[in-house]
């Protein structure tokens, strides 16, 4: 069950958040800004994890780095955040609310706090090692920085390969270190931390390949591994972002991926379980090199099967396919070899479809390794008394997905089960969720306040303009000549000081931005790189910290609308990336300081949708100690769950049912409205006002966030029979007749699953994720309780991702026969004339290529997962759908839960199909961002509104009329007649009422017409010349 | 001047939340076109004035987009 109620008094408001990659990170950070301060734990001298180490991250091909950056640069600097890097945790003694924890910390040997992170130490320094963070592909010094955009940025002595600690003398790194920062007397050190709760996020290991002798790893140059392969991608890698092989540094013409490398591998020192991420790194890999690859690239992936399971995964896939040209080889892998005596090419020996040996060759193999504990992840667990399952991860309930075995240490991402980015932010923020509720009571009793030092009056002064171009690793710089557009800038009128930097996103870099604004008395800030949309808000507090205000900044986008887009054309994407920052130039000196103001917040949550995952959000947040309203359309709550027998790993998903609705009803913070829809809704965060209607009679309720978790359901087949023959059944409806009438079950001798009915079909392109395990797990039931059934399952690709792949050994241990069939050659059901209505399937057989005749009792067809028209909603609370309906979040990747919109939350099937755990933890992890809004002591509004000039204002009303948002409205003036008047808290800024307004009344803060019309003549500048 | 050396050149505004979107999204999937155009950012196509229409023509752009 979820967590007890929170009865603790006197808890810790502090806690303890153990691994600071990804899902670390955003733990912390979603803590640390709802009144929790953090420590963040990171056994590296850097915060980052595996994800820093990506060069891209499927499915939007996102530089990985460049999302990561921000968040680390954010925590590595937030307030209530202590970074504790080169440190592991010892014990944890006490119990849920009230630990005392106890921290080991390895030397350094440098001081952090007179580290200038010159790099002087790691030039001077003579020994050479390979380098980690490249995977050995390169060297790096035994002085070194963990990576360029490191967090902290500070330099480390790498005490085992160091020559000092060798052989007692060399010191080179001390006699040039310029900051006199070396400390070759450091020690290691204990620190003891009070918290209330630990999240132990220490992510996974690669696994090694070393263990396999067929795919010649580390007896082959260029049989390299998929982290490998990442590090060869990244412009901040070995080859700095060229595509070449490690044996001879040819450029790279033909690339093999083989799948399911440690994983699905029943071997000794292999592991049973699928690694869940193989399959999309594997064609997110093949699609990079082909882009990177300057001439043509063949690229084939060696799989067993394709599991694209997540969302906007299958689109991926069939983009590879289709556009991008990767070749996909169903196969087994039989080894690797030599192609010939005296080549560094490779010749991959494999069994294709038919079972025929076939052989190719291939300049560079990638193995797609798996994802595995280590042995010191394993012993944390140990120390911790945390309970692992038997293939080492973090055991965690279903109906509890963060929770581990002891009560107050929660667990979250890959630690806890082989995942993907997303999934391990989701569960990050759970965990917060949980840590938040456990804590409720001592939230903000631990934190400080951040107090920014008081802004310049520079704004009279005549403008002086600092200019920093970014080359974004090559992203930027390898079309676009950034050192010709920073020489351009400095041309610029009131521009006086320019720079171009690798990452201008890095926390190097904003300390190098505060530097310039206070030694030359910048006064506006423009920075060229990427777009303001992922990285305006960083560079706005950075300015804001050097004293200036947020709003005397502007970004030109030099790299999504440029050096991305005219890769072929270098000289006229710089040319462009001139104007660009021409114009930005032009529009910064021109803009002014502006005052953010503040919005009352109402402290009540409203959540939509009265399943499983509405379920969990409202009590969580009623944990969290917030007034929630439950809004359910039906009668009664429970949604898809209640047809639900057991989870996958066979948990009672009835009883835990029972257990949550009664928690739900009897919670003093939850009002439950249940056969009630969504009328209309006004209002923005921390002020939403919803019209909900319960058979005829309206109410409003009043709330500060909202949460859509309105589900999705099984869809309606017009193929095989359905709704011609009773034998031919959905879902759960087989289960629930064989529950209600069990002889019919023992007359049965076969039943077949039909998997993938409408899904990853032209109609429904994407795949239903869920359908393969539940139509196994039912497989597996009945094969248990009736072993001589037979039982037939065709599919298309088995994908039983993660754990979940034990559930499809078992399922062929007990004889269930697995067809698989492909999309142009689906299974036939007919009704067998002379048997009873029993049904006859023809399906391909693809090992004996030939058809097969089987006779069922039962068919279930696994349909499609639909969205529950979520137009209406979308409409209602302004929020996006993707092609598919259902609702698309802010940032696939980093922004699981949150829409664009400020306050508005989502979570379960209302986001893409997914189990009840992952529906759990995104319920909880929506409520961790929902508590994080109202936990603030008010809301703080862009300010980025309009205003009138009474004096011009002439009352025609033309702007009231054409407001949206009904931001602007007229009022009477003694003398003047009608007079209009914005209202800002409703004010988004669009800028419709300017335009509108005939007398020109009406300007736009941050977008005054002034503004637009001197960015318009300077882009246009050139042209005239 | 002849249709083939003809370049236009192209001011488009774009709409923060949508077309602004947009053309990142085109960037992150590498959709490549021409490079003759230039963007400004509007937090909506409704903040686009005709008079700013009529300027971007006086500067010297050939063609004005508006985006939203």
């Amino acid at each position: 069950m979820n967590q007890a109620p929170p009865t603790l008094q006197g808890s810790t408001g502090a806690v303890m958040v153990v691994g600071g990659g990804i899902a670390g990170t955003q733990a912390a950070l979603d803590l640390a800004n709802s009144g929790f301060y953090v420590y963040l734990v990171e056994k590296a001298s850097s915060i980052g994890g595996v994800m820093a180490q990506l060069d891209k991250t499927f499915p939007t091909n996102d530089c990985s780095m460049c999302i990561l950056s921000p968040k680390l640069v954010e925590a590595g600097r937030h307030l209530n955040i202590q970074l504790m890097t080169m440190c592991d945790v010892r014990a944890v003694e006490g119990e849920a609310g009230r630990f005392t924890v106890t921290v080991h910390e390895r030397p350094r040997y440098v001081d952090m706090d007179k580290c200038i992170a010159c790099g002087v130490c790691a030039e001077k320094c003579p020994r050479k090692v390979k380098d980690e963070f490249n995977e050995q592909l390169n060297s790096r010094k035994a002085a070194y920085l963990m990576y360029p955009q490191a967090v902290p940025l500070k330099y480390l002595i790498d005490e085992e390969n160091c020559i000092y600690f060798e052989k007692g003398k060399c010191r080179a790194c001390e006699k040039f270190c310029p900051a006199g920062a070396i400390d070759l007397k450091q020690t290691a050190k204990t620190h003891q931390m009070e918290v209330g709760s630990v999240i132990l996020a220490p992510g996974f290991k690669a696994f090694d390949p070393q263990g396999y002798d067929t795919y010649g790893y580390g007896l082959y140059p260029n049989v390299i591994t998929s982290m490998q392969f990442e590090r060869i991608l990244s412009a901040s890698g070995p080859y700095e972002g060229h595509l070449e092989r490690p044996s001879d540094r040819r450029p790279c013409r033909k690339i093999a991926w083989l799948q399911c490398i440690g994983s699905r591998d029943l071997h000794r020192g292999m592991h049973h379980y699928c690694s869940g991420v193989c399959c999309t790194y594997a064609i997110k890999e093949a699609v990079i090199a082909k882009e990177h690859s300057k001439g043509e690239l063949d690229t084939a992936i060696f799989f067993m099967d394709m599991r694209t399971y997540g969302k906007d995964f299958e689109r991926y896939y069939d983009r590879a396919r289709g556009d991008t040209g990767v070749r996909f080889v169903r196969s087994r892998v039989h080894s690797v070899e030599r192609a010939a005596p005296d080549s560094d090419d490779l010749s991959i020996i494999y069994a294709d479809e038919d079972g025929r040996l076939q052989s190719e060759v291939f300049d560079l193999v990638v193995l797609s390794v798996g994802l595995e504990t280590d042995r010191e992840m394993r012993e944390l667990a140990d120390r911790l008394q945390i309970r692992l399952n038997d293939s080492g991860f973090a055991e965690t309930p279903s109906f509890a997905p963060v929770a581990t075995s002891r009560p107050g240490i929660f667990a979250c991402g890959a630690f806890a089960g082989p995942k993907d980015i997303p999934q391990s932010v989701i569960e990050a923020s759970a965990a917060a969720a949980g840590s938040a509720a456990l804590l409720s009571d001592s939230r903000a009793s631990l934190t400080r306040e951040k107090v920014y030092p008081p802004e310049e009056p520079a704004i009279h002064a005549k403008p002086r303009i600092g200019v920093f171009v970014c080359h974004c690793g090559i992203n930027i710089g390898s079309v676009v000549d950034v050192p010709a557009v920073r020489d351009y800038a400095k041309t610029l009128p009131d521009v006086a000081y320019v720079a171009d930097n690798m990452f201008t996103c890095s926390q190097d870099t904003q300390q190098l931005i505060r530097q310039a604004i206070q030694e030359h008395q910048l006064n506006r800030v423009v920075v060229a790189a990427c777009t303001p949309r992922t990285h305006e808000p960083l560079f706005q507090e950075t300015i804001r910290e050097a004293g200036l205000n947020r709003y005397l900044f502007e970004m030109a986008n030099i790299r999504d609308q440029d050096s991305w887009v005219h890769q072929a054309e270098p000289e006229k994407a710089t040319a462009k990336a001139m104007d660009q920052v021409r114009m930005a130039v032009a529009k910064v000196a021109l803009l002014e300081p502006i005052e953010r103001f503040h919005i009352e917040l109402n402290r009540s949550a409203l959540v939509i949708g009265g399943g499983v995952a509405g379920m969990n959000a409202a009590l969580n947040l009623a944990d969290q100690g917030f007034h929630t309203f439950l809004v359910e359309r039906r009668e009664q709550l429970g949604g898809n769950a209640r047809v639900i027998k057991t989870s996958w790993k066979g948990e009672d998903v009835q009883a835990y049912l029972s257990l949550l609705r009664s928690r739900i009803v009897q919670h003093e913070r939850i009002e439950v409205v249940t056969g009630t829809e969504i009328e209309a809704s006004k209002g923005f965060v921390g002020q939403f006002i919803t019209t909900v209607n319960s058979g005829g009679q309206q109410r409003q309720l009043h709330h500060g966030v909202v949460i859509l978790a309105t589900g999705a359901e099984a869809s309606e087949p017009r193929e095989y029979l359905y709704g011609v023959s009773d034998r031919v059944q959905r879902w759960h409806d087989l289960e629930q007749l064989f529950e209600r009438e069990p002889e019919r079950l023992e007359k049965t001798e076969a039943v077949g699953f039909i998997l993938c009915v409408g899904s990853r079909e032209p109609a429904r392109p994407y795949c239903s994720k869920i359908c393969c395990t539940a139509s196994i797990r039912q497989a597996v039931e009945l094969k248990e309780r009736k072993p001589e059934l037979d039982i037939y399952v065709f599919y298309r690709d088995i994908r039983t991702y993660g754990l979940r792949e034990d559930l499809f050994k078992q399922a062929r241990q007990l004889g269930v026969l697995f067809v698989r069939y492909s999309p142009d050659e689906k299974p036939s059901v007919a009704a067998a004339a002379n048997d009873d209505g029993r049904l006859l399937v023809t399906a391909r057989d693809h090992i004996l290529q030939r058809p097969l005749q089987i006779r069922l009792d039962y068919l279930v067809l696994a349909t499609a997962i639909e969205p529950r028209d979520a137009k209406a909603l979308a409409s209602i609370f302004k929020v996006p759908l993707n092609e598919d309906q259902f609702f698309l979040e802010a940032h696939m990747k980093l922004r699981p839960v949150d829409f664009a919109t400020d306050g508005i939350f989502v979570c379960g099937l209302a986001h893409y199909p997914k189990p009840l755990d992952e529906s759990i933890a995104q319920a909880q992890a929506a409520a961790a961002r929902a508590g994080l809004v109202l936990s603030q002591a008010h809301i703080e509004a862009e300010p980025i509104v309009s205003v009138v000039n009474p004096d011009l204002c002439t009352g025609c009303g033309l702007c009231e009329k054409s407001c949206p948002f009904g931001a602007i409205q007229r009022h009477e003036v003694p003398g003047r007649g009608l007079v209009a008047e914005s209202i800002p808290a409703s004010c988004k800024g669009c800028g419709v009422c300017a335009a509108a307004c005939p007398h020109k009344a009406i300007d736009i803060m941050h977008f005054r017409n002034q503004q637009i019309v001197a960015t318009i003549r300077a882009g246009g500048e050139k042209l005239r010349a | 001047m002849t249709s083939e050396t003809f370049e236009p050149k192209m001011l488009a505004f774009l709409c923060n939340w949508c077309s602004y979107a947009g053309a990142d999204l085109a960037g992150v999937s590498r959709f490549q076109y021409p490079p003759t155009v230039r963007v400004i950012r509007t937090l909506c196509s409704g903040r686009v004035d005709p008079l700013h229409i009529i300027e971007g023509l006086k500067s010297g752009f050939d063609s004005v987009l508006v985006f939203g």
